[in-house]
């Protein structure tokens, strides 16, 4: 059964908001603490939009991974790494006005790049029935894209090591 | 439905969040999670774009992004960890040890 368009349209804009304040809030908050709890508010919100283009998988995959892997592993460093001191001082850069300005320039080239080639996005896309995402996902990922998922597996055991190496001692 | 336009605009003013957290803030920590942030954005692009051609492709790729930002994490997070044991700091403008 389709969900009604009113209940879609709000859902999109209520996470579409929700997630442009978390990260606007997570850029400006001084405590780095906060600044991974407003992180987690934006990604929740991005997994709530995922969930809305009926990506079912994705949304599963954002949660667990994203908010429950990644988030706690900076919680961890955050709790490791002394940061009362750095609290203290000032939080943003001595060129912050020139930072500003270089991003506002890169934001208004994306906004005038998407401005004009919207008459070729604004299609609703294709209207279909809900298939079976995690099927279909994996479908694709063992089949069309098996390279790619072993030369990321490979990655990540890379990453893995060498994220061991770096934290460790050196005279242990 | 909503047109890919709006998907498009979000995932543009994440990255230009993500952009000013990355260039204004001292703070490394901070800086890698507006990086995450970017990524996150970029992913909306994909699975709209995904949702628009009525296949599954756009999502593999966001799954294989999720997959390349938790490799990132991970070692971003362990040269932090590196630097913060050296020099006692997480600002990123005092790490200039190798500025002569």
């Amino acid at each position: 059964m389709a969900t009604p368009m009113a209940l879609q349209i709000g859902f999109f804009y209520f996470f579409a908001g929700l997630a442009i304040v978390c990260a606007i809030m997570m850029v400006v908050a001084r405590s780095v603490v906060h600044s991974a709890i407003y992180l987690i508010g934006a990604l929740l919100a991005t997994a709530g939009i995922y969930l809305q283009l009926r990506a079912e998988f994705l949304f599963i995959v954002q949660v667990i991974l994203y908010v429950g892997g990644i988030m706690v592993l900076f919680v961890f460093v955050i709790m490791l790494v002394n940061l009362d001191v750095a609290a203290r001082q000032r939080q943003f850069s001595k060129q912050l006005w020139l930072a500003l300005l270089l991003a506002v320039v890169l934001g208004g080239q994306l906004l005038l790049m998407a401005h004009i080639d919207a008459p070729i996005f604004n299609s609703t896309g294709v209207p279909q029935s809900l298939p079976p995402n995690t099927a279909e996902v994996a479908t694709s990922l063992f089949q069309t894209y098996m390279l790619p998922f072993e030369i990321a597996s490979i990655m990540l055991l890379v990453a893995m090591v060498g994220a061991v190496l770096m934290a460790k001692r050196r005279d242990a | 439905m909503i047109p890919v336009t709006h998907y498009i605009f979000l995932s543009l003013a994440l990255v230009t969040i993500g952009v000013i957290g990355v260039l204004t803030r001292r703070n490394v920590i901070v800086i890698l999670m507006s990086i995450e942030l970017i990524l996150n954005a970029v992913n909306i692009n994909l699975v709209a774009f995904s949702r628009m051609f009525g296949t599954v492709h756009g999502q593999v790729f966001a799954i294989f992004i999720i997959t390349d930002a938790a490799a990132e994490a991970a070692v971003g997070l362990g040269i932090i960890i590196a630097l913060f044991r050296n020099r006692e700091t997480v600002l990123a403008d005092e790490m200039d040890i190798l500025k002569w």
